[in-house]
C-alpha cells in the first residue's frame, strides 16, 4: 500500500540510521525490542520473532500496523524480538522506537482503556506503597495483586538515563491499561526539570499521586503543581492528582515544614534515606540511628502542615525481621506507612503498622468511658483510677478510626 | 524416514482421539475413572533356581557388557533404567551405549522418567540401537519424539501406571539396569548411602521383581550385607562395580531455596490458605507437595499457619525436601513417606531418621494393588502446563503440542481427597486456562480446586469445598472469570496452533487405558 506518491526515487533513496526500543533475550519476559528502519516507498515490513508467535503473531502484527498508522510512519522496515510482551508494552516500544528515529508525526499513541478507578481520598490509608521499575514491564502486569495501599511506577532511579523517554511511555500506557485493583496508583517523576516532561506524558492518564524526588525548596513542589494543573486544564481533567515530595538531603530535611505545605495538594511527606545518608557521608544502618534527626523533622513538619508522615524504604529485602523491627519502630515515632522494593515486605509492614490488640482494647475501654461521662454530664473523664484528658481521647478515636480503616476492627 | 503407524482412531470416554494399536498392542481406550477392570492373571518372572547363582553369593562381573552378555541380550529387548538419580544419572546412557557396543538393534528403552542430560540416546534412536523410548520425555528428547522422528510412538505413564503395565503384562522387562548408590555383592542395594546417595530407589522396585534379569550398577560395593536394603539382592543376577554412577551435583540439590517470585509465592500462600480455611489442615491430616517453586513456598507458608494453629500432621508425602525434613524434626508430622529424595537433608534424614520412610509407585500409586496410599491423602498440590473449564488439566505438552515434562507421580496423586493445581494464570502472554486442553492428562472430575495469582477456582463438583471456604477472605472466583480477565490482559484469546495428523506418542491413564494422543508438531524449535 502506497498512499503517497514516491517524493524520492530508489536511487536517491537515503540511508537512515536505525533505531531501537525495548529489550529481548532469552532472560528478558514481557517486553520486546523494537527496530525501526525508516524508508522512502514499498510500504510497512513487519519481520517478527515471538516466543508467542503460534498463539498471537498475527496479533502482533495488527497491532504493530495500527500503531504505525497513528503515528504517521507509511514505510519502514519493522523488527520485532518479542519476550511475550502485552499489547500495551508493544505499544508502547513501537513509539519510543519512532520517536527516537525522529519520525512521524508525534502522536501519543494510547492503547485501550481499562475503567479508571474511583479517584483517591485525600487521607487514604498509605501504610505500603510498592516500587516497580518504569522500564521492566513484568513486573507491572501483578503489580496490584500483592495487597500494597500503593503502586508506584517509577521513572527516576530504576531508570537508565538512557531509557527516561521509553519508559515514560510504558507508564503511560500502564496507567491506561494495567487494572491496579484497589491500589492507589502513583508516579515517581524524574528529578526537576527532566520531571516536568514527565508530567506531560502521565498526567492525562489519571495518576491518583505524583511523587517528587529530590526536593529541596518549596518552588520545587510549586512547579509540579503549575505544571499539572496546566496539563489538566489542557486536557479538561478535574479529578484531583495529590503530591509526597521526596526530602533526600540536608538541606530538603531543613526545608521540610515550607515544602509540606508549598501545596494544598500535598497529602504526604517522605523521606529518601539512600541519598540522605550520602549527602552527610555516612553510613546508612538497619537501626537508622544516623537519620533519627531527620525523620524526626520530616514528622514533624508533616503533622504541623496536617498531612501523612510516611518513612523510607527498607533495602534489604532479604532480612524480614530487620524489616519487623524497623517498621514497628518506624510506627512508634509517628509514621503511617514505608515504601517497598518487594512484594514480601507488604504484609510485614501492614503488620507493623496494625494498632495491636491491646492498643485497640486500651482504645475501646477509653472510648466507653468516655461515652458514658457525655451520658452523665459529666466533664472530667476517668477510666479506673486515672483520668482522662482530650488528647487521649482524640487519640483513641483516631486509632480506632484507623483499625476500622485496616479492616483490623469491624 | 520413521514409518507412521497405521492404525484406525477411536473416541474415548472422554471425547479424546486415541488410537487402536499403539507398537504393534492392541488397546483399550479410556472408560472413565475407576471404569476399565481387567482380570486375569498378573505377569510374572521366569522361574529362577538358586542353584544356578553362587553359593558365596558373590555376581560381581568386571563390567556392564559382559552383564548385558550373560543376560542374553539380543535386538528388540526391552531394557530399562530408572530416575532416583535425576539429572546427575550415568548408569541408563552406560547402559544403552553397552548395549549399542554389543550391537545390539532395535532396543525398547523404558526408564522411569528420562532427562535432559541424556540427550545422547537421540545418537542411539538415529543409528537403530534404540527403537522408541517407553517414559517420559522432555528437553531435547521430547522435542525429537514431538518432530515424529522417533521410530515408535512414545508412551507416557505415570509412576503408578509403569507398575501397572509391568504388573498386567503390557510391557515385559528383558533386562533391568539398576543404579546403586550403595550395594553389595550378592545385589542387596539401597540408596540412602554412598558418595552418589539419592534416597529412595522405588521406582526401581518393581523392575527388580518382574525382570527377567536384573542387573546392579554400584560404585560403593560395601561388604555383605548392605543395610538397609532396599531392592533385595535375590532378585539380581549380577553385580557391576564403577568408579561412579552419577554427577553428585546433579543428583541432589545442596541447597532448596525458596522461590523468590511474587506471584508464585502469592499462589503459595493462597494454597496454603485454602487448606487451613477448608479445615483440610487439622491436626492428623496429611497431604503431599513436590518440589516444584510453587510446592515450596507452599510447605513454608502452611508450616507457619499449622504452627499458628498448632496442627501437627499424620503424614506428608514427598518428593522430600529440606522443607518437608524440618516439619519433620519440628514435629509438625509424625511421618515423611518419601517416593523421591529432592536434596542433602531429605537424604541425611532418610538414611537416619525412622520416620522418614521410603515408599514406593507400588505402595503409593499402583492401580493393581489393593488400594494405594494416594487417595488418603488429604490434599496434594501439583502443577500443570494447561488447564481448562472442565477442571481438564494438562502436564505433557506445552500449548503448541510440544512434549515438555513427563507424568510423574501427576495422575496417581490426581486420587487425593482433594487435588489442588497451583498455577500462574499465564505465561508469557499465553494464557493457562483454555476452552480446552491440548493434551489430556487428568479428568476434571478429579481436579478440585485450581489456584491462579489471581484468585481460587474450585470445582463445581465439590460443593463441599465452595460451602467449608465460604465466609473465608479467600479470592474464591469462578474459572471462567479468571480465563476472561486474563484473555483481557493478554489481549485477546490465543489462536490454538494446528498440530499434525500423525501421532507421534500417546499418554495413558493409570489404568493403562487410552486416554490422549500426542501429535507430530513441524517447525523450528
Amino acid at each position: 500500500m502506497n498512499a503517497y506518491p514516491a517524493t524520492k526515487t530508489l536511487s536517491e533513496e537515503v540511508e537512515h540510521p536505525a533505531s531501537e526500543a525495548g529489550r529481548c533475550g532469552p532472560d528478558v519476559r514481557s517486553d520486546l525490542r523494537v527496530r525501526i528502519e525508516r524508508r522512502e516507498h514499498g510500504g510497512i515490513e513487519i519481520d517478527l520473532h515471538s516466543r508467542v508467535e503460534p498463539y498471537y503473531g498475527e496479533s502482533i502484527r495488527r497491532l504493530a500496523d495500527t500503531v504505525l498508522e497513528e503515528l504517521g510512519i507509511r514505510h519502514a522496515r519493522v523488527h520485532i524480538e518479542d519476550e511475550g510482551a502485552l499489547p500495551f508494552v508493544i505499544s508502547a516500544r513501537l513509539e519510543a522506537a519512532v520517536k527516537r528515529a525522529g519520525l512521524g508525526k508525534g502522536t501519543r499513541v494510547l492503547p485501550d482503556q481499562v475503567k479508571v478507578p474511583q479517584a483517591s481520598a485525600r487521607d487514604r490509608l498509605r501504610r505500603s506503597r510498592l516500587y516497580v521499575p518504569g522500564s521492566e514491564p513484568k513486573y507491572f502486569i501483578n503489580a496490584a495483586l500483592y495487597g500494597s495501599d500503593g503502586v508506584i511506577l517509577d521513572l527516576e532511579d530504576s531508570v537508565h538515563p538512557s531509557e527516561k523517554d521509553a519508559a515514560r511511555l510504558l507508564v503511560r500506557n500502564a496507567l491506561r491499561s494495567v487494572d491496579f485493583l484497589a491500589c492507589e496508583r502513583m508516579v515517581r517523576i524524574n528529578q526537576l526539570p527532566l520531571g516536568l516532561e514527565d508530567l506531560d506524558e502521565i498526567v492525562p492518564e489519571c495518576p491518583d499521586l505524583i511523587l517528587i524526588p529530590k526536593v529541596e525548596i518549596p518552588d520545587q513542589v510549586m512547579a509540579v503543581e503549575k505544571r499539572i494543573d496546566e496539563v489538566k486544564s489542557d486536557y479538561g481533567l478535574t479529578r484531583p492528582i495529590w503530591l509526597m515530595p521526596i526530602l533526600e538531603s540536608a538541606l530538603g530535611i531543613e526545608n521540610a515544614f515550607a515544602i509540606a505545605k508549598a501545596s494544598e495538594k500535598t497529602v504526604a511527606l517522605t523521606i529518601g534515606l539512600e541519598d540522605y545518608t550520602a549527602d552527610l557521608g555516612v553510613v546508612k544502618t538497619s537501626t537508622g540511628t544516623e537519620s533519627l534527626y531527620a525523620r524526626h523533622r520530616v514528622l514533624n513538619a508533616a503533622h504541623a502542615a496536617g498531612i501523612q508522615a510516611i518513612d523510607s524504604v527498607f533495602g534489604d529485602v532479604g532480612d524480614l525481621d530487620a524489616l519487623r523491627a524497623w517498621a514497628t519502630n518506624s510506627r512508634g515515632l509517628g509514621f503511617e506507612g514505608m515504601g517497598c522494593l518487594h512484594p514480601t515486605q507488604i504484609p510485614i509492614i501492614h503488620e507493623a503498622f496494625a494498632p495491636t490488640a491491646n492498643e485497640i482494647e486500651r482504645a475501646r475501654k477509653i472510648l466507653a468511658a468516655y461515652n458514658e461521662a457525655q451520658e452523665k454530664g459529666l466533664a472530667v473523664v476517668s477510666l479506673g483510677s486515672k483520668m482522662i484528658d482530650p488528647p487521649v481521647v482524640n487519640r483513641a478515636l483516631k486509632l480506632m478510626a484507623r483499625a476500622l480503616a485496616m479492616g483490623v476492627v469491624q | 524416514m520413521p514409518v507412521a503407524e497405521k492404525t484406525e482412531l477411536l473416541t474415548n470416554a472422554a471425547g479424546r482421539s486415541v488410537l487402536e494399536v499403539v507398537n504393534g498392542r492392541p488397546q483399550t481406550p479410556y472408560l472413565g475413572v475407576g471404569k476399565y477392570r481387567p482380570t486375569g492373571t498378573k505377569a510374572s518372572p521366569p522361574i529362577h533356581t538358586a542353584a544356578d547363582y553362587p553359593q558365596n553369593g558373590d555376581k560381581v562381573v568386571t563390567d556392564l557388557e559382559t552383564a548385558l552378555r550373560k543376560c542374553g541380550l539380543r535386538d528388540g529387548m526391552v531394557l530399562s533404567s530408572h530416575h532416583h538419580l535425576r539429572d546427575g544419572d550415568r548408569v541408563a546412557l552406560m547402559m544403552l551405549n553397552a548395549a549399542g557396543r554389543l550391537g545390539a538393534k532395535d532396543l525398547v528403552w523404558f526408564p522411569s522418567a528420562s532427562f535432559p542430560s541424556q540427550k545422547s540416546a537421540i545418537e542411539l534412536m538415529q543409528s537403530g540401537v534404540i527403537d522408541h523410548i517407553e517414559g517420559s520425555m522432555n528437553g531435547p528428547l521430547g522435542d525429537y519424539c514431538t518432530r515424529g522422528k522417533m521410530r515408535g510412538l512414545g508412551v507416557l505413564r505415570s509412576h503408578g501406571g509403569r507398575w501397572q503395565a509391568i504388573q498386567d503384562g503390557e510391557v515385559h522387562i528383558d533386562i533391568a539396569v539398576i543404579a546403586a548408590p550403595s550395594a553389595d555383592a550378592f545385589g542387596n542395594c539401597d540408596g540412602s548411602h554412598g558418595k552418589s546417595a539419592c534416597g529412595s530407589l522405588g521406582f526401581a522396585l518393581a523392575d527388580s521383581i518382574y525382570a527377567d534379569h536384573v542387573i546392579v550398577v554400584t560404585d560403593n560395593l560395601v561388604p555383605f550385607p548392605c543395610v538397609p536394603c532396599q531392592i533385595q539382592g535375590n532378585n539380581v543376577d549380577y553385580v557391576v562395580q564403577v568408579d561412579s554412577i552419577g554427577d553428585a551435583a546433579r543428583i541432589v540439590s545442596g541447597t532448596t531455596q525458596i522461590t523468590r517470585s511474587p506471584d508464585r509465592l502469592r499462589i503459595a500462600e493462597l494454597v496454603a490458605r485454602f487448606l487451613r480455611d477448608a479445615r483440610i489442615m487439622r491436626d492428623g491430616f496429611s497431604f503431599q507437595a513436590g518440589a516444584g517453586g510453587i510446592a515450596l513456598a507452599f510447605v513454608s507458608y502452611l508450616k507457619q499457619l499449622m504452627k499458628e494453629a498448632g496442627v501437627r500432621a499424620r503424614f506428608v508425602r514427598g518428593g522430600s525436601t529440606k522443607l518437608l525434613v524440618e516439619l519433620l524434626e519440628e514435629g509438625l508430622t509424625d511421618y515423611i513417606l518419601d517416593g523421591q529424595t529432592f536434596d542433602l537433608d531429605g537424604v541425611r534424614s532418610i538414611a537416619s531418621n525412622p520416620r522418614h520412610v521410603a515408599t514406593s509407585p507400588f505402595t503409593s500409586y499402583n492401580y493393581h494393588g489393593k488400594g494405594n496410599f494416594a487417595s488418603m491423602v488429604d490434599a496434594v498440590v501439583l502443577g500443570a502446563t494447561e488447564v481448562d473449564l472442565n477442571f481438564n488439566a494438562n502436564v505433557v505438552t506445552h500449548s503448541d503440542g510440544r512434549l515438555m515434562h513427563g507424568i510423574g507421580g501427576w495422575q496417581n496423586c490426581l486420587a487425593s481427597r482433594c487435588t489442588i493445581l497451583a498455577v500462574p494464570s499465564f505465561r508469557d502472554r499465553i494464557p493457562v486456562i483454555l476452552d480446552e486442553v491440548t493434551t489430556l492428562c487428568g479428568p476434571g472430575e478429579l481436579i478440585d480446586v485450581i489456584v491462579t495469582e489471581r484468585g481460587v477456582a474450585i470445582n463445581p463438583r465439590r460443593q463441599d469445598l465452595v460451602d467449608a471456604v465460604k465466609g473465608s477472605n479467600l479470592p474464591v472466583r469462578p474459572l471462567a472469570d479468571i480465563k476472561a480477565e486474563v484473555e483481557r490482559i493478554c489481549g485477546g484469546r490465543p489462536c490454538r496452533p494446528k498440530h499434525g495428523h500423525r501421532p507421534v506418542a500417546v499418554v495413558k491413564w493409570v489404568d493403562g487405558t487410552l486416554l490422549d494422543t500426542v501429535w507430530q508438531v513441524n517447525g523450528t524449535f
